[in-house]
């Protein structure tokens, strides 16, 4: 079996993982933990997709779009935790009030 | 070959063991740190198959900043649970049950799709080798994201800048005053540390033209000096620090598209660089982008418009 | 093989010794403070031999300065956030 394709297997895996725990989580901060692990797991298939044997120079292309997509997805991560925080604090004042 | 294998398979083993381990922690806390160890493993992964600009990019960026902002947001909601798996509704069984065939369903398809699949896949690798020469860079990563696919990076970073807008609006400075002190060990350390790693970061920036590095990961490391500064108290931001921190923000967005309309009013294409300066062009633009990414990161860590009026040294 | 590689493999395997002891002391040890003193003080060593290990290996003036480098940075960084584990501990009485 190739390298590739192990290694594909394993970001397959990674993605079984964290879409299991996507759906069955009810807490938010595990959610958007479980999105990081999918991303992960999607890009680990790109970059395997890239990789041309241990001789030859990898594909560029797949590498470019997922150094691309760690910096959306740390930006999709920041807005998701601002809106936890900022949720947690208004149900701590509701909390407060009552 | 076979030590290959072995090391492989222990290493695909612990990423999925890792994965597993820290969506399945009961304590908020510990699902944090295992995941920030399972971005350390993926990016050990990512060197393996020889994608070193990814690696260095997902350790510093997608383990280091995002693990800040996970414990920061941990830390905001302590006392009340944040993360912990006893918190969790517990799903019925036949929904336990349900989800798992579902996913079990899904992954067979996509293996089966990934053996199934004509190899070698298509693959614009041969191009973008064959035009390296005209592109400035003798990266090939670079030469996508700052030349042949510029057009994406510069979205990619109106991305950062939008997000950046929608953290600033939705938090509150006032939340987080409480930050704890760190001592003096932690000071002498800074001291002696946050120099040399805005030195790492200008030499990762000029490393990018021909090596693995370039403005992202030169931005994540100058961003990590951001959050030991915040962290450790050493700079505080107040109220007349937004205007500064806006233009930052902004100049990574400015500085790409600009650069963009001054490739048009020379008579090229969009980005379309003059060939014979393009290393010039590049350079200036990722050293406009590291700034504005270490700031975008830092004031996502930050997470408010900072509001405080400034501080004497004797209040503190 | 040379000498030279023999010797060099068996400083990373000593190293590695160094980083196995520190694992082990992590998960049996009892409290905070003696998992971070197995583990600091055993990781940094393990480190140094397997920065000289593979120092030895590359014979190359640059790779072994910034292999150096690497090394004493790790061990600052370790020293800092391991006093600064065990401080959190002291003072959030979490230590025992």
């Amino acid at each position: 079996m190739s390298t590739a394709l192990l290694y594909s297997f394993g970001g397959i895996l990674l993605i079984g993982v964290a879409l299991h725990r996507l759906v069955l989580t009810t807490d938010l901060l595990r959610r958007v933990v479980a999105l990081n692990v999918f991303a992960a797991g999607i890009a680990s298939l790109l970059i395997a997709a890239a990789y041309r044997g241990p001789e030859a120079a990898a594909d560029p292309v797949p590498h470019a779009f997922v150094l691309t997509g760690i910096v959306v997805l740390v930006s999709t991560t920041a807005a998701a935790l601002a809106l936890i925080r900022r949720l947690d604090d208004l149900e701590r004042s509701v909390d407060h009030d009552t | 070959m076979l030590l290959w294998l072995v090391f492989d398979l222990v290493l695909i083993g612990a990423i999925v063991w890792l994965a597993w381990a820290a969506l399945a922690a009961r304590d908020g806390f510990e699902m944090i740190v295992l995941f920030m160890v399972l971005g350390l493993f993926v990016a050990l992964a990512w060197v393996r198959l020889q994608a070193p600009d990814v690696a260095l990019a997902e350790a510093a960026v997608g383990s280091g900043i995002t693990g800040a902002l996970l414990l920061k947001t941990w830390r905001h909601r302590r006392g009340r649970a944040a993360g912990d798996a006893a918190a969790d509704a517990r799903p019925s069984r036949a929904l336990g049950f349900g989800v798992m065939g579902l996913v079990t369903v899904l992954t067979g398809m996509l293996a089966a799709v990934l053996v199934l699949i004509p190899r070698p896949a298509p693959s614009l690798a041969e191009t973008v080798f064959a035009n390296l020469a005209v592109s400035g860079v003798d990266n090939p990563v670079t030469a996508v994201l700052l030349n042949f696919r510029a057009y994406d990076t510069l979205l990619e970073v109106v991305v950062l800048f939008a997000v950046v807008v929608v953290v600033w609006l939705l938090g509150d400075a006032e939340a987080d005053r409480r930050a704890p002190r760190l001592g003096s060990i932690f000071f002498g350390f800074a001291r002696l540390v946050l120099p040399v790693m805005v030195l790492i970061a200008g030499y990762l920036l000029w490393l990018g033209g021909f090596a693995p590095g370039g403005a992202f990961q030169a931005g994540a490391v100058l961003g990590a000096v951001g959050i030991v500064l915040l962290l450790g108290r050493l700079y505080t931001p107040t109220a007349a620090d937004r205007l500064p921190a806006r233009l930052v923000f902004g100049l990574g967005t400015v500085g790409f598209a600009g650069a963009g309309l001054a490739t048009l009013a020379l008579g090229n294409a969009f980005l379309g660089y003059p060939p014979e300066a393009a290393k010039t062009w590049i350079l200036v633009i990722e050293a406009m982008l590291t700034v504005s990414i270490a700031a975008t990161l830092a004031g996502l860590f930050f997470g408010a418009a900072p509001s405080g009026r400034p501080t004497r040294e004797s209040d503190r | 093989m040379t000498p030279l590689e023999i010797l060099a493999i068996g400083i990373l395997f000593a190293g590695l010794g160094f980083f196995v002891a520190g694992t082990v002391g992590m998960l049996r040890f009892p409290d905070v403070f003696s998992r971070l003193h197995a583990l600091t003080k055993a990781d940094n060593l393990g480190l140094a031999l397997i920065a000289l290990g593979t120092a030895l290996l590359t014979a190359d003036t640059s790779v072994t300065l910034k292999l150096m480098l690497i090394w004493f940075f790790v061990v600052l960084a370790s020293a800092t956030s391991g006093h600064l584990i065990a401080r959190h501990a002291l003072r959030s009485g979490q230590g025992s």
